[in-house]
């Protein structure tokens, strides 16, 4: 039975973050900005887990991953080499509806900046006006970065420590860009659910269209086991097949980020197990510096 | 009722089969002969592991009841059987000890044995019609068709004698089919032993669609499943894993540049339904679906090894009343549940599950709460599911279906404390294929429309199983699979 996929590329991006490049041909020429992949380790005990797509290259018949290390499966998806296998689906939800509107704004967050590339990238070419805000906790945690000041008309940084950009969150220079008369058109959002949270009450007085693309829990990413639901306008939604992208000002948040929740628990406890190693690691280097010091 | 030993079963079965022997039967002597029960895990036992409930017959209780067998000559069994199964014929063989014989008679027509003697509904089939059933005055105390047939099929493969169907000499046509569940699975045989090249595209990483996501392993053995599929694979069907037509590659790609001859719809049941009631998104909700696949295909249950988790759950209602529901219910309760609960609007009478899984859950302690039915889910301050509340109903006026209409007793509300709740009522179609393919014909349900030879409205695209017929069995689903290759064949000929 034929279904696995070659990873091509590794990089560490940061402590946490990852960036492998896939073979996959046929997801490479049909995904679409938006679009995400469901991956899974191996067959039979492995979780599926959903990422979105980065980049595609059609001629070379590859997508791009990049993903954060927050659970045992993202730790396994790590420890693979170029050359191993590992089982894909995809191109899976609907691809972003673009088109020219005007002036866009993208704000991305963390790892969420990734899936935000092939955002702007389309909404680039089709025409509009884009200004990226790139958001991270800290400047070691900024990804993308060339690919997103070489697209996009202007690159807002925000970091929460002040090592990279303004010392700010994402929402204090949407705020300014909303304020601005004529204000964007439309504004995108992907990052953790509680900036997206706040993009939108940020935007929502200005009445700007903000659009927010939702990672939820899910299994078959197809529509078969309803795990992603969320309320968008008190209606439920599916985010595989409904989505992943919703009306932020319409999501209820504060259901979302509940039910992403679910499995925090036994996801903590698997976490700090996974990331033991990588303490020690910080431990005995603090030791070494110390004992340098001394 | 205390739990018999499958010694005692065959102990029995062998003094039975030597009186049979022992003297021509009258007729008389020939309706005498007892049902034979099948022998099962005891329930205390396997309420807490996965293995399969039913052993099956011995050969000589396979022998006992197949000399129950009155070979009507106007075979109304037959006519109750959705692949039209020659069911006299194999029973026969088994009569006379000839167990491949018969094995041999079933795959003339179903290829799935093995699968449907465990799965399909016999009761409402095959054994609904069956003249002894009639003439003792119950369905219970007809033949056991299925009971045999799984037998049979067991015994095949015990054996070793499991072989792939001769195919026909290439013929250079390409045939694409959607979906590896039963549909797909029977189609792609029947058009593959012609000889044409067969690929099934499926959306997860295993074969066998319903039979590996949803329903359970105490049930439905996977290695078993494993093994169907492999005989496909033997036949030189190719599969194609984790590839989703309608994303992946459009219906429209695989009959233009791809070079299909003819595709086969078969993409099961999709979205599933909810009770459409306040708190149903809370933490500890799950639909059927969700919580099946996580045990099931992802095998949570194997603790440290598994990567998918499982909700931790106490106290269980599960809402509704068909085969996914009792599947939940029992899956709930070997997972480590302390008490749960199946909800269902009606009475045991109206429950569409089949008979046995409702003994067999009954058995095992799952509780049943009829004329009862959920009108909130309650949660608490962190939005984790700690109740529902509960409305009464009693029955009325018989509805469209033939069935009494429960009608709400108004203010019967009550609370009853619950961590987890699992909905089974139904799907609803799947709208990927149709979304991407608008020529493609559908109902207001989303189901594909077909004519009598299951073509859609697009030349050349044949469809089959839930996606036509809705939530329906895996035995209807390969009786379409069957009737969509008969046509696919006849336009490729």
């Amino acid at each position: 039975m034929h279904g696995e996929h070659t990873v091509i590329s590794k990089r560490r991006l940061s402590g946490e973050v990852y960036r492998m490049e896939i073979d996959a041909p046929l997801v490479a020429r049909e995904r679409k900005a938006g679009q995400f992949v469901i991956v899974q380790c191996d067959e039979d005990y492995s979780e599926r887990i959903p990422l979105t797509i980065a980049d595609a290259d059609p001629a070379a018949g590859t997508v791009t991953l990049i993903f954060q290390t927050v659970g045992a499966s993202t730790h396994k998806l790590a420890l693979k080499e170029p050359g191993d296998s590992i089982v894909l689906l995809g191109p899976l939800g609907n691809p972003t509806h673009i088109e020219k509107f005007g002036w866009a704004v993208c704000v991305g967050g963390g790892i969420g900046l990734a899936p935000l590339h092939p955002i702007v990238k389309a909404l680039v070419e089709a025409g509009n006006r884009v200004t990226v805000i790139s958001g991270a906790r800290t400047a070691e945690l900024l990804i993308m970065q060339e690919e997103l000041n070489a697209l996009a008309d202007e690159n807002i940084v925000v970091t929460d420590d002040g090592s990279a950009g303004r010392k700010a969150l994402v929402t204090e220079p949407l705020g300014e860009l909303c304020a601005k008369s004529p204000a964007p058109d439309i504004v995108v959002t992907i990052g953790p659910p509680i900036m997206m949270k706040f993009c939108a009450a940020t935007t929502k007085p200005f009445g700007v269209k903000t659009l927010a693309s939702l990672n939820t829990i899910m299994i078959d990413g197809t529509g078969m086991c309803g795990g992603c639901r969320v309320s968008v306008g008190g209606q439920t939604k599916f985010v595989c097949v409904d989505g992943p992208e919703f009306d932020a000002h319409e999501v209820d948040w504060a259901q979302m980020m509940t039910r992403l929740g679910a499995y925090k628990d036994l996801e903590q406890a698997d976490h700090d197990r996974c990331h033991l190693e990588m303490s020690i690691e910080a431990i005995e280097k603090k030791n070494a510096d110390e004992g340098r010091k001394s | 009722m205390s739990h018999m030993d499958r010694s005692n079963y065959e102990n029995s079965a062998k003094i039975e089969l030597d009186r049979i022997r022992s003297a021509p039967l009258t007729p008389k002597a020939r309706l005498a002969i007892p049902v034979q029960d099948m022998p099962s895990q005891d329930p205390s036992i396997r309420r807490a592991n996965m293995g399969e409930v039913a052993t099956g017959y011995t050969a000589e209780q396979a022998m006992v009841e197949a000399e129950r067998c009155l070979q009507c000559k106007n075979a109304p069994c037959v006519a109750g059987c959705p692949v039209r199964v020659d069911i006299p014929g194999f029973i026969g063989k088994v009569r006379e000890g000839e167990f491949a014989a018969a094995a041999s008679v079933i795959k003339r027509t179903n290829l799935l044995p093995s699968i449907c003697g465990r799965v399909c509904p016999q009761e409402k089939q095959c054994q609904l019609p069956c003249t002894l059933g009639k003439a003792l005055g119950g369905i219970d105390k007809a033949v056991q068709i299925g009971r045999i047939e799984r037998f049979v099929a067991d015994y095949e493969r015990n054996a070793g004698l499991l072989a792939p169907p001769p195919t026909a000499g290439a013929t250079g046509k390409r045939v694409a089919v959607v979906g590896a569940g039963p549909a797909g699975l029977t189609c792609a045989v029947d058009v593959r032993r012609q000889g044409h090249d067969v690929v099934i595209f499926e959306a997860f990483h295993k074969a066998g669609g319903v039979m590996v996501y949803g329903i359970p392993e105490f049930r439905l053995p996977k290695a078993l499943v494993a093994s169907e599929a492999g005989v496909l694979e033997s036949m030189g069907v190719n599969f194609e894993m984790s590839f989703l037509v309608g994303r992946t590659r459009r219906l429209s790609s695989l009959l233009g540049e791809d070079g299909f001859d003819a595709v086969f719809v078969g993409t099961g049941a999709g979205l599933p339904k909810f009770m459409e009631i306040p708190g149903e998104n809370l933490v500890g909700v799950f639909s059927a679906n969700e919580y099946l696949t996580r045990t099931n295909l992802m095998k949570a249950y194997v603790k440290g090894k598994a990567a998918t988790p499982l909700y931790p759950s106490r106290r269980v209602a599960v809402l509704g009343g068909g085969n996914v529901a009792m599947d939940a219910a029992r899956m709930a309760l070997r997972l480590g549940a302390e008490e749960v609960r199946v909800l269902y609007r009606r009475t045991r009478e109206e429950m569409p599950a089949r008979g046995e899984e409702v003994i067999h859950a009954m058995e095992e302690g799952i509780y049943f709460d009829f004329l009862r039915s959920p009108t909130r889910v309650l949660g608490d301050q962190n939005g984790r599911v700690v109740g529902l509340e509960v409305l009464a109903y009693e029955l009325g006026e018989a509805d469209d279906s033939g069935r009494r209409r429960p009608v709400a007793i108004r203010g019967s509300e009550t609370i009853a404390p619950f961590d987890t709740v699992i909905v089974a009522v139904g799907n609803e179609s799947n709208p990927l294929i149709s979304k991407t393919t608008p020529e493609l014909k559908v109902d207001r349900w989303g189901h594909i429309l077909v004519d009598e030879k299951q073509k859609t409205s697009i030349e050349r695209v044949y469809a089959g199983g839930d996606i036509v017929l809705g939530a329906a069995t895996v035995i209807l689903a390969m009786g379409e699979g069957r009737r969509a290759a008969a046509a696919i064949n006849e336009v490729l000929q």
